[in-house]
């Protein structure tokens, strides 16, 4: 009798594992399939940007580099020192770093401030406050791109640096209000008593108290809004041209305005260089950004 | 001259009423808890004794000066938080002389105070920890020293040990109560824990729906509960209440319930007003303390009663007994043996009884 129940278990047990392990082989394939589908833009990207035009001509898209040769990066970054005519990529680079550091200070900062606010100083309509503020979340770009220009035409800002560091900066606060507004609601309000108890004002609380525990809500919010500031295309085409263009513009500027020759290599460059900063800001602290968007209350 | 007192104090959140008409007074040195079910209003009470909340009528005094209008850290107040609050970013050292700084107090004094309480508190090895490297226990030790450290008029705990695990709850509660004998501060106490209450207060002020229910020294709410909220929230189990009618007959007053033969007579009783008894429909209690298996003194009332039901907790065991179909708890040592569904010979303490009207539940 005991045999017989052993025996039966032991044959579950036996298939069980088969079919774990071929569920575990599948999920393996099916990851890999996607890892080379994701990376394979990349790898044309990089390795189109070394090439020559020659090898360009003669081989395929996949075909490696005779070495590593990076001219066209050169080129994209720096131009080829002639006249009229030549887009290059640096000016415009230190005016998305003029536009994004800033932006990104400022409507973080007013997002903290907010957020801090609506759930530790409550008051008569805060909900309504906050319900406006997120409805800034939905309104599509595009939607403000008139009465936008026309403020910034008012203000004397429009084709400016600081114009687009003011866009930036508005359209961004809905979002970070929100990010704060979330956090701060998972801090004791007891902590703002507590100190209120202990003669700490309204600042004084938020830089002592709340700014200090607030690390990871404020590095999602960074690499949120770096993210979108740096790589918007749409503000940046419509309030800015010329000189005063952010780094995608330029880079637009470039691929579309090559008068004989397309040439892949250096647009391959210049689009890599345009993605580098994103890149930089997420692997030193994309670590944070999980753990932000994911974490509780901070325990005191 | 009172040390804290609340007049005619009202407060309400939108349309909810959460205080109503709030008096209260306490002497120097007194421990007063504020005890009752969540949702009664305590903690708000606290938040405004605090001013952290805002009044809507009435005023609050502390030392007779009417402070409804001053700002918390200029009340002379210190107040201890269920969560503890101590600021996360802060070690222990700065958490208890922020308030301190902030008063502008001179360095040297700061130090001194830091020093004396933190040796008081058996703190002084954790000074430069963080408050996350810290054990429950020695946050809510953190969080007292931050309190004592501005040597206030007042001290405010909102529910300081709900927080704590049962073992560490008792060792707390019986600090504070050494702490308050030591420095013979004036403490006012919320918690929702009638154990706390009783064991910590000097006084007890019971709240229901944003209103006092009753405000006594321990042994009076225990002994003579004003109406049935405080004879039902204070005891475990809760008094027995049993509905019925008063007689009087030749100036004897007795308690029989409804279609009943068992006439529970009440002689020794202490009536507030002893008029209009006959036929008054009321709440008999006793509590399942003062019901005996022998007899304990002369006026013990005998009643044959069957048990249907024995919860053993240990040191005692709690029996259900049915007194003409009402259920009436016992509590007996968990020595005593008592058959299920036969009757038992019951001995109720009648110095030790309470009688409610039934209509108003006021005490009579």
């Amino acid at each position: 009798m005991q045999d017989k129940i052993h025996s039966s278990y032991k044959q579950l047990e036996q298939k069980s594992k088969y079919t774990n392990m071929f569920l575990r082989w599948f999920l393996y394939f099916v990851l890999v399939i996607f890892a080379l589908y994701f990376i394979f833009p990349l790898y044309v990207m990089v390795v189109t940007s070394l090439k020559t035009m020659e090898e360009i001509r003669q081989g395929t898209l996949l075909t490696w580099p005779s070495g590593l040769n990076f001219d066209s990066w050169l080129v994209a970054w720096g131009g080829r020192g002639y006249g009229a005519g030549d887009t290059f990529l640096k000016p415009y680079f230190w005016n998305s770093i003029k536009m994004v550091v800033p932006a990104v200070f400022f409507s973080t900062f007013i997002g903290a401030m907010a957020g801090y606010v609506l759930t530790k100083w409550r008051f008569k309509g805060d909900k309504w406050v906050f319900l406006f503020l997120l409805f800034g979340c939905f309104i599509p770009y595009q939607a403000i791109l008139l009465p936008m220009a026309r403020t910034l035409g008012v203000l004397g800002i429009s084709n400016s640096v600081i114009g687009l560091v003011l866009v930036h900066t508005v359209y961004g606060i809905p979002f970070t209000t929100l990010f704060f507004r979330n956090f701060y609601v998972s801090i004791p309000s007891e902590l703002v008593k507590a100190a209120r108890i202990d003669g700490a004002g309204f600042f004084k609380i938020f830089f002592k108290i709340l700014l200090p525990v607030s690390t990871p809500i404020i590095v999602v919010t960074i690499i949120w809004q770096f993210t979108q500031i740096w790589n918007d295309f749409l503000f940046g085409s419509t309030f800015s041209f010329g000189e005063a263009a952010p780094i995608q513009v330029a880079l637009n500027n470039m691929v579309l305005s090559s008068t004989s020759v397309k040439e892949y290599n250096v647009d391959m460059a210049s689009a890599i260089i345009a993605g580098i900063p994103t890149l930089i800001v997420y692997v030193l602290a994309g670590k944070y950004f999980i753990r932000g968007l994911t974490s509780g209350a901070v325990k005191g | 001259m009172k040390t804290l007192k609340i007049v005619e104090l009202s407060k309400n959140f939108g349309s909810t009423e959460v205080l109503r008409k709030i008096n209260l007074e306490i002497d120097e040195g007194n421990f007063l808890v504020l005890l009752g079910p969540s949702g009664c209003g305590k903690s708000t009470l606290l938040n405004i004794i605090a001013g952290l909340e805002t009044i809507n009528e009435g005023n609050v005094h502390i030392d007779d000066y009417n402070v409804s209008k001053v700002e918390p850290k200029d009340r002379n107040i210190a107040m201890v938080f269920q969560s503890y609050a101590l600021y996360p970013s802060m070690n222990v050292r700065e958490n208890m002389i922020f308030g301190l700084k902030q008063a502008k107090v001179s360095k040297e004094k700061i130090e001194e105070q830091l020093e004396k309480v933190s040796k008081f508190l058996q703190v002084n090895a954790l000074l430069e920890r963080k408050p996350s490297q810290l054990s429950g226990g020695q946050r809510q030790r953190v969080a007292i020293g931050r309190a004592l450290v501005r040597e206030p008029r007042i001290f405010l705990f909102d529910e300081p040990l709900s927080n704590l695990d049962a073992k560490l709850r008792v060792e707390m509660r019986r600090e504070i109560k050494k702490l308050h004998q030591q420095l013979k501060t004036t403490v006012v106490y919320v918690t929702h824990d009638q154990t706390e209450a009783m064991s910590l207060g000097t006084n007890i002020a019971i709240m229901n729906h944003g209103v006092i229910q009753q405000n006594d020294t321990p042994e009076n709410i225990y002994n003579k509960p004003s109406n049935t909220f405080v004879a039902d929230f204070i005891g475990s189990p809760s008094m027995n209440l049993l509905k019925g009618n008063l007689k009087e007959s030749s100036n004897k007053v007795s308690f029989i319930t409804h279609g009943s033969n068992i006439e529970i007579p009440i002689n020794g009783y202490d009536f507030k007003e002893k008029f209009n008894l006959d036929n008054k429909e009321v709440f008999f209690g006793i509590r399942p303390e003062h019901i005996f298996f022998k007899k304990s003194n002369e006026n013990d009332f005998e009643v044959n009663l069957r048990a249907d039901l024995s919860e053993y907790i240990g040191h005692e065991q709690i029996m259900t007994f049915n007194f003409e179909n009402q259920e009436v708890l016992a509590k007996f040592p968990s020595t005593v043996k008592i058959d299920l569904s036969k009757n038992t010979k019951l001995f109720f303490d009648l110095t030790q009884i309470s009688l409610f009207d039934a209509k108003t539940e006021e005490r009579i």
